[in-house]
């Protein structure tokens, strides 16, 4: 147990290493150009000139405005202000919001928070690989909707909705419409307008850049209700003092990507590939969550029967490698995974489950190191849990 | 998918490790319990023997869990603390016991503790049937509370 081992991080999809780059860039922001871009001194006023290149950048990124981004402190933050911002700014409108049944809890919860004040939700069912169905959409909507949110790439199963289409319906229907890009952002190629929506969420530590940033696209001429109140920060939508460092780092890490999107995508898909066709081919009674084609390039997911995923999650870590499940049994609630739950897998099926997210750290000799601890793994603790094949 | 685990290195230890795995040809008693929320399992098999007194003592002892890490290092704790004790004995063992020699657990994971030992004493309760020994009420009273937990479970999670 005390042998130093090498670890293998494999757990993307939680959160992301700061790349050097990036903290490069970050590094003057703390104590050289410290400034508060709200104070009217050289200090300030220097620090509000980065901040504005930092929102241009972010907006060319994006394919926007620049009036239409909004920094956050996190992903969590601009699915809050989306969700009841747009409650209470149209409630006279109409009570009724539509999201997924797999949206993160960051959506999920803020929207069963609005029931307290009369808003009703409505959960769009998936089907087995996870996927919103534009149809579905279409007949859920009513007269009384203000606002759709549905989730760009699924954190837990890795597929792609079809956005586009989705917002297509929205548009038509005169509703709002907004996607949570977290996942995706960075590491698929998009530009707002030809996604359809109205509002994405966008977040730095799931790209390499540091915690504490995000961003929120709003788009021009819509005005919502604001989650934080104070001082005139953001064109007057969110008070805070400006998190300038984390800002710097985001924008850089968002351009990094860009740039290298399509090299990596390809890479990571390859390796991904690689992972998905062994596991299911060498793992007797293992099983693909999520699209097999239309998932995000660096997410594999799978169940295992037989096993339960804290443990093998456990089992990994104690051989050096990190990765994450949906099982009950790492919840403090018991609980196995909504969305997993959502593709119509039984609880049993949900508790052997394993999520192996890969980055631009991973290399293949880790994929194949990797497998050979995740089948000596399966095969222990099938051995406890006396899982015949 | 967030929520974080901290185990102590004891408990890791037998999670790796865990004694007394696996089954008994021809066992004098087995048991099995579930945790109707999560579905964890748990069985043990135990072989009854006599000490100098000529009372029953578990002589050997086997489990098997299909459960979280803790769920396993538990059930192999109640093993090893089974093993050599009379009936009664085993039977009055408490999470604390446990605790004692496998450490803390995280507090949302001690109802692994509670499963390991309704899985000992199920397999005690077979032993005292197959022999058509007397059943204290407690105990008969803890079987039903199992069974009927066990119904729910193979409602729940077919297993």
């Amino acid at each position: 147990m005390s042998k130093k081992r090498k670890k293998i991080y494999l757990d993307f999809s939680a959160t992301t290493p700061v790349d050097k780059r990036v903290l490069r860039k970050m590094i003057p922001f703390f104590s050289k150009k410290f400034g508060n871009t709200a104070s009217s001194h050289s200090f300030g006023r220097q620090a509000k000139e980065v901040l504005e290149e930092c929102r241009k950048k972010m907006a060319e990124i994006l394919g926007a405005k620049k009036e239409e981004i909004f920094f956050t402190s996190s992903a969590t933050e601009s699915n809050n202000t989306v969700l009841k911002g747009v409650a209470f700014a149209f409630k006279n409108k109409g009570d009724h919001i539509v999201i997924s049944s797999i949206e993160h809890s960051s959506v999920r919860n803020p929207a069963f928070w609005l029931e307290k004040f009369g808003f009703k939700i409505t959960q769009l069912p998936v089907d087995k690989y996870g996927m919103v169905h534009p149809k579905t959409l279409l007949e859920m909507i009513t007269k009384r909707t203000i606002l759709v949110s549905i989730i760009h790439a699924s954190n837990e199963i890795g597929t792609i909705q079809p956005i586009s289409e989705l917002g297509k319906i929205c548009k038509k229907k005169r509703v709002l419409f907004h996607t949570d890009a977290s996942q995706s952002f960075g590491k698929i190629s998009f530009k707002i307008k030809d996604l359809n929506v109205d509002f994405l969420t966008a977040s730095s530590h799931k790209m390499y850049g540091p915690k504490g940033s995000a961003l929120l696209y709003k788009r021009e001429g819509i005005e919502i209700e604001s989650l934080l109140h104070g001082g005139g920060h953001e064109m007057g939508f969110r008070a805070s003092t400006v998190n300038l460092p984390a800002i710097v780092g985001f924008t850089e890490a968002a351009q990094i990507c860009q740039d290298e999107i399509e090299e990596e995508s390809k890479r990571l898909i390859n390796l991904r590939d690689k992972l998905i066709k062994r596991v299911l081919k060498e793992i007797p009674r293992s099983y693909l969550t999520g699209h097999p084609k239309k998932r995000l390039p660096n997410h594999a997911s799978f169940y295992f029967e037989g096993v339960e995923g804290e443990a093998l999650v456990v089992d990994l870590d104690l051989k050096g490698f990190a990765v994450s499940t949906g099982s009950a049994c790492i919840s403090r609630k018991l609980e196995p995974s909504k969305v997993l739950i959502a593709l119509g897998l039984k609880p049993e099926k949900a508790h052997g489950s394993l999520r192996v997210s890969l980055g631009r750290e991973t290399k293949e000799k880790d994929i194949d190191d990797f497998l050979k601890a995740l089948k000596e793994s399966i095969k222990r603790l099938r051995r406890i849990s006396g899982f015949k094949l | 998918m967030k929520e974080e685990n901290i185990y102590s290195k004891k408990v890791l230890e037998y999670f790796r490790n865990p004694k007394n795995l696996g089954t008994i040809k021809n066992p004098d008693g087995e048991g099995k319990a579930g945790n109707i929320i999560c579905g964890d399992l748990m069985w043990f098999h135990i072989k009854i023997g006599k000490n100098k007194k000529g009372e029953d003592i578990i002589e050997d002892i086997k489990f098997g869990t299909y459960g979280c890490a803790a769920a396993i290092a538990s059930s192999s704790a109640v093993s090893q603390i089974a093993k050599g004790k009379t009936i009664k004995e085993a039977l009055s063992l408490k999470k604390e016991d446990v605790i004692k020699i496998l450490g803390e657990l995280p507090p949302y994971k001690t109802h692994c503790i509670l499963l390991a030992l309704d899985a000992l004493s199920e397999a005690i309760y077979d032993y005292l049937s197959r022999k058509e020994l007397s059943i204290p009420v407690e105990l008969q009273k803890r079987h039903q509370r199992i069974q009927k937990e066990k119904e729910i479970i193979k409602e729940k999670f077919g297993r």
